[in-house]
């Protein structure tokens, strides 16, 4: 198995965005997981970011939140999904990234979760409620067992903070597009441009921009600043309502991105 | 010089022993690093500390009294009982005293935008007040069950000019409303400050809150020794988040004669897991940017919190009194609603005091403590405000059955 650098990088020899999509685990209850997977590597994902529900989701919007309390009454956990993912663990070919808030982790035991991410084939992690101040424990715990830690850049970040948090993520660095939550959005920041061309620039790993991307032609916009997108809210309610060609349409636009003169 | 406990927390790191933290979205960290500056730069400004006490004085009405409640140690036959008048300031209850201390902060920082969260609405009204005194939009998020128990307040914060915005998700109370006040807070932290209502959330909150509600610890201390020529034998006080808590303790942390009782809501009783009292029936975990004892499943997701006072309705607790719970420093105890409701019911009677329900537990708790402790013992309880909003609730409860 690839990890996440090695999967990013190969989209861009092939010459193409990373396109990782964000599914919440378990919305419509913990048997989709496995198809929901394999669809979508199937479909050319680079990777997935497995997101976990919880009861107090504040970096989300109310797409995911939505889908999270859905995913809560249908009785999903952090322990359910990885073992859910164990269960198949040999038919997924794309690195997995599990997305959580640090409290079901804590619960579960950092060593424990560990070795369930090991056991699920899980390549990373990704903690929004967990920054660089406070990420050295996940680290500690996770990287004995070759599961890198993502770390997320704001636009509020300054550029020495951006330096640090390049240098301390692991897979790629999460490049956060909009001050907000996730969710669908119409407008970005006009200076995106300059704020990502600075990040890629000290950032010695993939650089993926996510939150509020939702069209193909924002796939392609915001892809282009970086090496891939992260699509969360446009996939859970393309999965939610059973649109596959929303989902592949997203996918599509992050083929081919990279003219053959910047390889 | 002899090592102080109350002056060795926060770490720089945010850190009350294990506890705390800044467990919040990268958006959020520039903010939260920017407010760490200008506070340390404001209190050190005396034209910020002189302005705010200013404002405590001629505005909010401090100090407030520390009343010899006689008719209640008399008819409870023990410990002599002060209690902390908090109930007496402008918004009736202790909260304006954070509220106007940050909300000047913010002008300081140049942010003429506020969010707040509320439970009761008591902090959402005090928020309001502030706001409008110091000419700052206000937006307060309130959960839609709590908007239902609490109409009266809400009214009153948009005759103050703040704009309520109802929590539709989750449970619909203080830990769905801190939650919406976070994700508006992360959208529009360019030019918005946030002020969290009690000590908790992420560094540098538990300290803000904390420090600008020491005064009611301040002002006991002096009025105490005036009273009585030395330092009372304990304190008492309600916990939810716990900033009135944090605020009486603190000046009283290095005074080792001095016993410091928290009191958390036991609601329908800890045996029934519908309660609010995450120190006797919590873990350790981390909710809105802390490391803190909350009330959690084995999935680590939160539970809802349960009391009939709203404002004690809150699953964890504020990261300063965990940490003196840990080191043994300060002793915590629970009362049930029915308890809090007897608490309420004596004050009123033997004092003419109506206390807020949330204040009634600390009450209900020393009329056990008093008991037990000989009649030149001193006992002072934070009455943190006043029971005129919970009326509706009373009278709902109790019926017909006031004697």
């Amino acid at each position: 198995m690839m990890t996440l650098q090695q999967a990013i990088g190969q989209e861009k020899i092939a010459g193409h965005k990373a396109f990782i999509p964000y599914i919440m685990a378990g919305d419509g209850g913990l048997e989709t997981i496995k198809p929901t997977i394999l669809t979508l590597q199937q479909l050319g994902v680079t990777a997935i970011e497995v997101g976990i529900p919880f009861t107090d989701p504040v970096a989300d919007g109310p797409t995911i939140e939505r889908a999270g309390e859905r995913a809560l009454a249908a009785g999903v956990t952090l322990k359910k999904v990885l073992q859910a993912l164990a269960s198949f663990r040999d038919e997924i070919t794309v690195p997995l990234v599990v997305m959580t808030y640090f409290n079901p982790v804590l619960a579960y035991g950092l060593d424990a979760f560990a070795q369930a991410c090991v056991a699920g084939g899980v390549k990373g992690i990704i903690v929004p409620d967990v920054p660089l101040e406070e990420s050295k424990i996940l680290r500690e715990a996770l990287n004995p067992y070759n599961i890198d830690v993502v770390q997320l850049v704001s636009l509020t970040s300054p550029p020495e903070r951006i330096a640090r948090i390049a240098t301390a993520s692991q897979g790629f660095v999460y490049a956060v597009t909009v001050n907000g939550i996730t969710g669908e959005r119409t407008n970005f920041a006009t200076n995106l441009e300059h704020h990502f061309a600075r990040l890629c620039q000290v950032s010695p790993i993939p650089v993926m921009a996510g939150f509020g991307i939702s069209t193909p032609e924002q796939v392609k916009r915001m892809g282009e600043l970086g090496d891939g997108v992260i699509v969360g809210s446009a996939i859970v309610t393309a999965l939610h309502e059973g649109e596959m060609a929303r989902v592949e349409a997203l996918i599509e636009a992050s083929k081919g991105v990279y003219a053959k003169s910047t390889l | 010089m002899t090592f102080s406990i109350a002056n060795s927390v926060p770490t720089k790191e945010g850190r009350f022993g294990q506890f705390g933290g800044q467990f919040v979205p990268e958006t959020l960290m520039t903010a939260l690093l920017e407010l760490e500056t200008a506070y340390e730069e404001a209190v050190k400004d005396s034209v910020f500390t002189e302005e705010l006490s200013y404002y405590l004085q001629d505005y909010v009405g401090r100090e407030t009294p520390l009343y010899y409640a006689e008719n209640l140690t008399k008819k409870l036959g023990g410990a002599k009982i002060y209690l902390k008048r908090e109930d007496l300031n402008h918004t009736g209850a202790h909260k304006i005293n954070n509220a106007i201390g940050q909300a000047l902060l913010a002008k300081r920082m140049g942010k003429r935008k506020i969010v707040a969260e509320t439970g009761a609405g008591q902090h959402g009204v005090a928020t309001a007040t502030a706001c409008a005194l110091l000419n700052l939009d206000c937006v307060v998020f309130m959960g839609a069950e709590d908007i239902k128990r609490q109409q009266l307040n809400v009214f009153r914060m948009e005759l103050l000019g703040t704009k309520v915005q109802s929590v539709e998700s989750g449970s619909q109370t203080l830990k769905d409303a801190v939650n919406a006040a976070l994700r508006y807070w992360v959208a529009n932290v360019e030019d918005t400050h946030y002020i969290l209502g009690s000590a908790l959330g992420p560094h540098p909150f538990p300290r803000i809150v904390r420090d600008f509600q020491r005064v009611i610890g301040v002002e006991t201390r002096k009025q105490i020794v005036q009273k009585e020529g030395r330092l009372p034998d304990a304190v008492v006080a309600c916990i939810g988040g716990g900033s009135n808590a944090i605020g009486m303790f603190h000046p009283f942390v290095d005074d080792e004669s001095v016993a410091l009782y928290g009191v958390e809501a036991a609601g329908s009783g800890l045996e029934t897991g519908k309660h609010a009292a995450a120190i006797a029936g919590g873990q350790l975990g981390v909710l809105h940017g802390a490391y803190m004892y909350l009330l959690q499943d084995e999935n680590g997701f939160v539970q809802e919190a349960h009391s009939i006072s709203a404002g004690l309705d809150y699953p964890g607790k504020g990261p300063e009194l965990c940490y003196l719970h840990d080191i043994g420093r300060a002793q915590f105890d629970s009362i049930t609603d029915a308890e809090a409701l007897e608490g309420l019911q004596l004050l009123s009677r033997t004092e003419g005091i109506l206390p807020a329900l949330e204040s009634s537990h600390a009450i209900a708790y020393t009329a056990k403590l008093a008991k037990t402790m000989p009649s030149d013992n001193v006992i002072v309880v934070c009455l943190s405000g006043r029971g005129d909003k919970d009326v509706h609730t009373v009278r709902a409860v109790l019926g017909g059955e006031i004697k």
